[in-house]
């Protein structure tokens, strides 16, 4: 016996917020790893207030404009993943590849920033166990942090390239555009959120 | 597509190994829980042996260390987690809302088999080099941050933690699956305000749960960045160990402990919520009336789920917190007492001038009510922070916990199995041997655990391994010989149980779809129900889940709240 044959098939497709449950679900995902991030993100101020070890100042360690170009890298990718939700929604083919293949090029170049950051951090001498600037902690969390964010970014790039190769141009699924532009746009406000933590504040 | 259409599968690997049938699963669940449960009572019996009789030192401080701490993670994780909130879960929540199976099966299965190797992780650890983790339940650092702290930080710690995180990653899903089925699986007509209390606080234990595991994700990685990665988040400077200062600079422990709270407490309710919504349901149908107050009581579930994330400091009051956080702390928690005692109030009332049937599970349920009113009153001594400084670390606290999520968790299961044991296989279990099975594990259990208040009140400290050489925890021990007759006498007990519950599975009575005369949706289904659990089409719900009519006669006073066409 399947279920089919038992009974007319439910009504899956909507779920008790009208709306998707692959939707539903990418926004469970967003908040549970929000809440991932929270945690990351309290405990690198609770260490940061407790510490017995002077804080680096963050200024003098990093490129504040080098930092800057990244966040406004960043955010211009959210911008064009918007424009790409808005094509797809549309049927517009042509424009939608078009965003998806920008946004994937973005990313990348973001990814390729944080690898100078990164190297040009580990150049200076800032190790996971510790740095010439002060706190160990100060860099256990850059690379805890900005890490774990990368590598969201990186899944981010993945499932964008595939989004880009499903669309084609007889072929266009307007709700996978927008399950991947909701991860991309929440990995984009985690970044925001680091930057004014970790490198402004 | 939530529900896949699977059909049913022929052979035997597929049926009852790896099974995507929610009632296979769930039953594989508590079987493995039942299992973990003999070992988790048998450390119980060992602390409880080595404290009573300290001077004949049947193990050494180290194991002893050991014993508290897989007590803790294998009671708490692998026993009522699993056959309470994996278990029963998964066995009644889609056959409470007219679904044919969890929204994802595939998930469901691998949920199972995820916390299978953690299980075993948690066994084989007992025997590696340095034992098991000795670090307590909640795995405070430095001791669980330094491989060389004790012989149980080393491997048995790392063990440890790679059995937590297959747990939560276990757990997570799980939690994500209940959520997905109750949003998207229920029956026609079955709203929310009309789903059976049960599935109202299983849903709500999943979204506390996956709610509150993130943040311990991110301590463990932290952990394991301290353990093995040289880094000094929990580890605090000048730490001296072995006549030498170590490396480690700038971190603080109690930074873990804020993170774990954050779990741990919500962690509270995630697991008696289940209870207390079993608790509504086996009252409801013995009582022969609607429970009192539903509406009030999911409103109250939702309080209680928002404050208990707001209110992990309690357990931190000795830790040295500016007293003004210690008195919003204090405020917070002792404000969940409001919406508890609308659970409880509700509970009670709903048995109020009702026609009871003392059926097995009725006794289960009764016993519940009590004990929550019982452990929560303790409660309110440890959530006032001035009270709070004395009973720190004392057996008060360990009396407290293990009445709420011990004991109200235990006997709601047990209830909970003897109610639906006739849906899981077309048999009741012996009412005989489940009322003496009762009376021989409340009467025990509640009396050790009330008799460590005292002890806790008299000073006597936790996790100590020989009271006796200290002077001032000489009142304390006094009762020590009763509690570990009665820890015994509730132990062995439990063969009542087994016998019962794998003798009826293949000799007891054979009944019908509905042996209660209950309401809710998973009694119209056939017993045992088949896999898609109603062979032909799916009930229809027209009305609330606990129709009884306390003023009709005795067979015809309850309408099931679906309809199968």
């Amino acid at each position: 016996m399947t279920h089919a044959d038992a009974s007319a098939p439910l009504d899956l497709e909507q779920s008790s917020f009208n709306v998707s449950w692959q939707k539903a679900m990418m926004w469970m995902f967003i908040i549970t790893d929000a809440l991932l991030f929270s945690g990351y993100l309290a405990s690198y101020m609770f260490t940061r207030l407790a510490s017995d070890v002077g804080w680096p100042d963050q200024a003098s360690v990093f490129s504040m404009n080098f930092i800057t170009l990244m966040t406004f890298t960043l955010i211009t990718s959210s911008a064009t993943m918007a424009c790409a939700v808005k094509a797809a929604t549309d049927k517009d083919h042509k424009a939608a590849r078009k965003y998806l293949l920008l946004t994937t090029l973005i990313g990348l170049a973001f990814l390729g920033m944080q690898a100078i950051e990164w190297s040009h951090f580990i150049g200076d001498g800032a190790r996971l166990t510790g740095n010439p600037w002060g706190a160990p902690a100060f860099s256990a969390y850059f690379f805890m942090m900005t890490g774990f964010h990368g590598t969201h970014v990186l899944i981010g790039v993945i499932i964008l390239l595939i989004t880009f190769l499903h669309t084609t141009p007889v072929r266009i699924d307007a709700g996978k555009v927008e399950l991947a532009g909701l991860y991309w746009h929440f990995v984009d406000l985690v970044w925001v959120f680091i930057f004014g933590c970790f490198y402004l504040l | 597509m939530a529900v896949e259409d699977h059909s049913a599968p022929t052979s035997f690997v597929k049926k009852y190994i790896f099974s995507q049938d929610h009632k296979v699963i769930g039953l594989q669940y508590i079987l493995t829980a039942l299992f973990m449960a003999i070992v988790g009572g048998w450390l119980a019996v060992m602390i409880r042996t080595q404290i009573t009789w300290p001077e004949k030192a049947m193990v050494t401080p180290e194991n002893y260390l050991s014993l508290v701490t897989m007590h803790g993670t294998i009671m708490v994780f692998f026993v009522v987690s699993l056959a309470l909130v994996s278990g029963l879960g998964n066995f009644l929540v889609p056959l409470m809302l007219g679904a044919r199976d969890m929204a994802y099966p595939f998930l469901n299965m691998l949920s199972y088999w995820t916390v299978v190797p953690a299980c075993f992780l948690v066994l084989v650890s007992f025997v590696v080099e340095g034992g098991a983790a000795a670090a307590g339940w909640t795995a405070y650092p430095p001791l669980s941050a330094l491989p060389e702290a004790v012989p149980g930080s080393g491997l048995g710690q790392t063990l440890w933690l790679l059995a937590m995180a297959l747990f939560i990653a276990s757990f997570t899903m799980g939690g994500l699956n209940y959520i997905a089925t109750v949003l998207n699986c229920r029956a026609k007509g079955m709203s929310l305000m009309r789903m059976p209390l049960t599935v109202w606080t299983y849903f709500m234990s999943a979204v506390l749960g996956v709610l509150s595991f993130p943040p311990l994700t991110a301590a463990a990685i932290m952990l394991l960045l301290d353990r093995h990665g040289g880094t000094s988040f929990f580890l605090p400077s000048g730490l001296v160990f072995n006549n030498e200062v170590l490396a480690h600079e700038g971190g603080t422990p109690l930074l873990f402990q804020h993170l774990f709270w954050f779990l741990g407490h919500p962690e509270v309710y995630v697991l008696v919520l289940p209870g207390i919504g079993i608790t509504f349901d086996l009252i409801a149908s013995f009582a022969r009336r609607p429970v009192f107050g539903y509406k009030t009581s999911v409103y109250a579930l939702w309080v209680v789920g928002f404050l208990s994330m707001i209110v992990w400091g309690h357990h931190m009051y000795v830790t040295g917190m500016n007293p003004y956080v210690g008195e919003y702390f204090s405020i917070a928690t002792v404000l969940i007492t409001a919406p508890f005692a609308v659970l409880g109030m509700n509970l009670v009332a709903s048995v109020w001038r009702s026609r009871i049937r003392m059926e097995v599970p009725m006794y289960w349920a009764l016993g519940t009510v009590a004990v929550i009113g019982l452990g929560g009153f303790g409660g309110l001594f440890l959530a006032t922070s001035i009270s709070d400084i004395y009973f720190h670390d004392s057996f008060f606290v360990v009396g407290h916990f293990h009445l709420m999520i011990g004991v109200v968790t235990v006997l709601s299961t047990f209830g909970a199995l003897y109610h639906w044991f006739p849906k899981m296989f077309g048999r009741v279990m012996n009412a005989g041997l489940g009322k003496l099975h009762f009376w021989l594990t409340y009467v025990p259990m509640v009396a050790l655990f009330f008799l460590m208040h005292l002890q806790g009140m008299s000073g006597l400290l936790r996790r100590y391994y020989d009271h006796s050489i200290y002077e001032f925890q000489a009142p304390g021990r006094e009762l020590a010989l009763v509690i570990t007759i009665l820890t015994y006498a509730a132990f062995a007990a439990q063969a009542i149980f087994f016998w019962n519950f794998f003798y009826s599975m293949f000799k007891g009575v054979k009944v019908g779809a509905n042996p209660w005369n209950a309401t809710t949706l998973e009694w119209t289904a056939p017993s045992p129900a088949p896999h898609g659990n109603w062979p032909g089409a799916l009930p229809v719900v027209d009305r609330h889940p606990y129709d009884y009519d306390p003023a009709a006669e005795e067979d015809s006073d309850y309408k099931p709240q679906g309809v199968v066409a």
